[in-house]
C-alpha cells in the first residue's frame, strides 16, 4: 500500500520540479549573461560566471545615451504607475456602480463593457493610432496614456468584488445618516475595497508595464518611450553595434528585478484577481 | 447581488422621514441620477474614446483606399473603394499565410497550453506534493515578465553561439535549429508556454481548490485511483474555467505580434507579414496604406469575436 503511494509521490514531485526548472532557466541564464563582457558572452558557458562585470554593464546602461534608460524607467512608471491609479480609480466606480445601483439599460450597458473585455488589444491599438494622427495627438505623452486608462476587465472584477466586500446595509446605513453618495463612496464603500482597488491595480500595472504593441504603434520619440520599447530599439541596434546586447540584456535583468520583488510581496492579491475573475 | 435593490429605494430612514412627499422623491430620484453618471462617465466617456470611436473611424478608414493619380505625380487622391480593401487583403498570400501560421500555433500551442496547465494544476492538487506554496510561486513568475522581455531572453537562448541550450543539445548529438524556417513555429510557442502555463495553471488550481473535499473522498471510497478521480471526477467540475482560459487563450493568439517581432531579427522563417497583426502593422507603417491596415485590424477584430463567441457558447451548451 505504501510502495505505489510513494512512488507516485516522487513522479508528482520531479514532474512539478522538472517545470520549475524549465520556468527558472531563462531568469537564471539572465543573471549570468548581464554579468559578462560581451566576449564572454559568445565564449563562456551559460550558466557559470566568467569575468564578473556587473559594474561596467551597468555603468554602461546608465551611461548609454545620455542616462536615456533612466528616462524610460521614469516614463514606465508614469504610464504604468499612474495610469493604473487613475485606470483602478476610475473602473472601481465604475464597477461598484454597476453592482449597487439599479438603473435602466444596466445589463445592457454592462454587455458593451464584457464586449471590450473580449476584443484584442492589439487589434484596437491601430485603429487608435490612425484615429490620434487624424486628432493630432500621435507621438505625446497622452496618446499612450489615455487608451490604458480604460479597463473594461477591471470594470468586471470591481463588480465582482463590490458585491462580495461591500454589504448594502452598511451603505444604507450611511444613507440614512445624511450621506450623499459621493461621500458614501468615499468614506465607507473605498476603504471596503482596498483589497479590490490592489488587486485591479496590480494587474492593470502589469499589462501597462508588459504593454509594447501601444507605445510601438504610438511614440517615435526617444525621450518618451516606455522600457519595454526603449530596450526593443536597443535590440534592433544589435545586429550592427554588438556591444548593444549586454545593454539589452543588463537592461532586461533591471526591468524585471522589481517587478518579481513587488510580485513576491503582493502574491495574494493577484491569485484575488484570478480567482474573482474566473467565477462566472 | 442581494445588496443590489437596496439604494433604489428612495431612503426612508430617520433622515428622510421628514420629507417624504411627492417632490422630496423626485428630488431624491434625481440626485440618485446624478450619483449614477457621475460615477459611470468616466469610464464611458474613454470606452467610447479609446475604444468606440477608434473602431469606427477604422470601419470608415477602411472604406476607401489611396489612388496614386497617372504617372505619380501630384501625388495621391482618395476614393471610395467600398469594399475592395477586404477583399484585397482576403486575397492577399501574404495575409491568408500569417492565418495559416496562426492556425498552426494554435493547433500546436492550445493543446499544449491547456493540457500542460491543467496537468501541473492536478499534480499540485493531487495531495502528494511538497511545497505546494514554492511551486505557485515559481511557475506563476514568468508572467510578471513582460512580453518582450521573455521574447528577448528565449531569442539568446535559441541563438546558436550563445545559448547554452542549443550548446548542451549539440553535445548531446542533437542539432537542433530553433530559429530555422520549420522550427521557428515550435519555438515562438515555447515562449508563449513560459510566460502564460504558471497563470493558467493557478486559475485552474483555484478552481480545483473550490471543490468540495466530500466529492473527492466520496469518489476515493468509490475505489478511484488519484488519476481516475482527476480525470472522472475534479476534470468535469473545473469546465467553467478551462472553457474562460481557452477563450482568452484564444484571443491572445490571434494577436499574436511581440514574440515574432523580436525573433524576426535573427530568423530568416520569420518574415514582416508572419501573422496577421504583423501584416496590419506592416500595411500601416512600412506601405502607408491605412485602408489596408484598418480593413486587416477589423477582419481580426471581427474573427476574435466571432471566435470568443462561439467558445462561450460551447462551453455554456456542454457545462449545462
Amino acid at each position: 500500500m505504501t510502495r505505489p503511494a510513494s512512488l507516485s509521490r516522487g513522479v508528482v514531485n520531479v514532474l512539478l520540479t522538472v517545470a520549475t526548472v524549465y520556468t527558472l532557466l531563462p531568469l537564471t541564464w539572465l543573471l549570468f549573461a548581464s554579468t559578462k563582457t560581451l566576449n564572454d558572452l559568445y565564449s563562456s558557458p551559460g550558466f557559470a560566471f566568467a569575468d564578473f562585470n556587473l559594474g561596467a554593464n551597468l555603468s554602461a546602461v546608465a551611461e548609454e545615451g545620455g542616462g536615456i534608460f533612466f528616462r524610460w524607467y521614469l516614463n514606465s512608471v508614469l504610464y504604468a504607475g499612474g495610469g493604473a491609479l487613475l485606470g483602478t480609480l476610475i473602473s472601481v466606480m465604475a464597477g461598484y456602480c454597476f453592482d449597487k445601483y439599479g438603473f435602466r439599460g444596466k445589463e445592457k450597458l454592462f454587455g458593451a463593457v464584457l464586449l471590450g473585455v473580449l476584443v484584442p488589444g492589439t487589434a484596437t491599438a491601430l485603429p487608435l493610432y490612425l484615429l490620434a494622427s487624424k486628432v493630432g495627438v500621435v507621438n505625446t505623452f497622452w496618446a499612450v496614456f489615455v487608451p490604458v486608462l480604460v479597463n473594461p476587465f477591471g470594470v468586471y472584477l470591481a463588480r465582482v468584488l463590490s458585491s462580495g466586500y461591500v454589504p448594502g446595509e452598511v451603505l444604507e446605513a450611511a444613507r440614512s445618516d445624511g450621506a450623499g453618495d459621493l461621500r458614501t463612496f468615499v468614506s465607507i464603500a473605498l476603504p471596503m475595497l482596498k483589497p479590490a482597488f490592489v488587486t485591479i491595480f496590480l494587474f492593470q500595472f502589469t499589462s501597462v508595464w508588459n504593454n509594447f504593441f501601444l507605445p510601438l504603434v504610438m511614440l517615435s520619440d526617444h525621450n518618451l518611450f516606455p522600457l519595454s520599447l526603449g530596450l526593443f530599439s536597443w535590440n534592433n541596434q544589435g545586429t550592427a553595434f554588438p556591444e548593444f546586447h549586454t545593454l539589452v540584456i543588463t537592461g532586461s535583468l533591471l526591468s524585471v528585478v522589481p517587478l518579481l520583488v513587488v510580485f513576491v510581496f503582493l502574491q495574494r492579491f493577484w491569485r484575488a484577481g484570478m480567482t474573482a475573475g474566473s467565477i462566472k | 447581488m442581494s445588496s443590489l435593490t437596496t439604494l433604489d429605494r428612495p431612503a426612508a430612514g430617520p433622515a428622510g422621514g421628514g420629507r417624504t412627499g411627492q417632490g422630496s422623491l423626485k428630488r431624491e430620484a434625481r440626485r440618485r441620477r446624478g450619483a449614477i453618471t457621475l460615477f459611470l462617465a468616466p469610464f464611458f466617456v474613454l470606452f467610447a474614446a479609446v475604444l468606440v470611436a477608434p473602431l469606427g473611424y477604422a470601419v470608415w478608414l477602411s472604406l476607401f483606399s489611396e489612388k496614386s493619380s497617372g504617372l505619380g505625380f501630384g501625388g495621391s487622391q482618395t476614393v471610395f473603394a467600398g469594399l475592395d480593401n477586404y477583399l484585397d487583403t482576403l486575397a492577399d498570400p501574404a495575409f491568408r499565410d500569417g492565418f495559416a501560421v496562426i492556425a498552426g500555433y494554435c493547433a500546436l500551442y492550445i493543446p499544449l497550453m491547456i493540457g500542460g496547465a491543467l496537468l501541473l494544476a492536478l499534480l499540485l492538487d493531487s495531495g502528494l506534493a511538497r511545497v505546494r506554496r514554492f511551486f505557485q510561486l515559481v511557475l506563476f513568475l514568468p508572467h510578471v515578465v513582460p512580453g518582450i522581455i521573455a521574447a528577448l531572453i528565449w531569442m539568446y537562448l535559441y541563438l546558436p553561439g550563445v545559448s547554452p541550450v542549443v550548446g548542451a543539445l549539440e553535445s548531446g548529438g542533437i542539432r537542433w535549429d530553433f530559429l530555422s524556417s520549420d522550427k521557428v513555429l515550435g519555438s515562438v510557442v515555447n515562449i508563449a508556454l513560459w510566460e502564460w502555463i504558471g497563470y493558467n495553471m493557478i486559475i485552474y488550481f483555484a478552481a480545483l481548490q473550490a471543490i468540495p473535499r466530500e466529492v473527492i473522498e466520496a469518489s476515493t471510497v468509490d475505489g478511484a485511483g488519484p488519476v481516475r478521480t482527476a480525470l472522472r471526477v475534479k476534470l468535469p467540475m473545473i469546465r467553467g474555467a478551462v472553457v474562460m482560459t481557452m477563450l482568452f487563450t484564444i484571443i491572445g493568439s490571434l494577436q499574436l505580434f511581440t514574440e515574432p517581432m523580436i525573433l524576426a531579427d535573427a530568423s530568416a522563417g520569420v518574415v514582416s507579414t508572419w501573422t496577421p497583426n504583423m501584416f496590419a502593422y506592416t500595411e500601416a507603417f512600412s506601405k502607408n496604406d491605412y485602408g489596408q491596415a484598418a480593413a486587416a485590424s477589423l477582419l481580426l477584430a471581427a474573427l476574435a469575436a466571432g471566435l470568443s463567441y462561439a467558445v462561450t457558447r460551447f462551453g455554456a451548451r456542454r457545462g449545462a
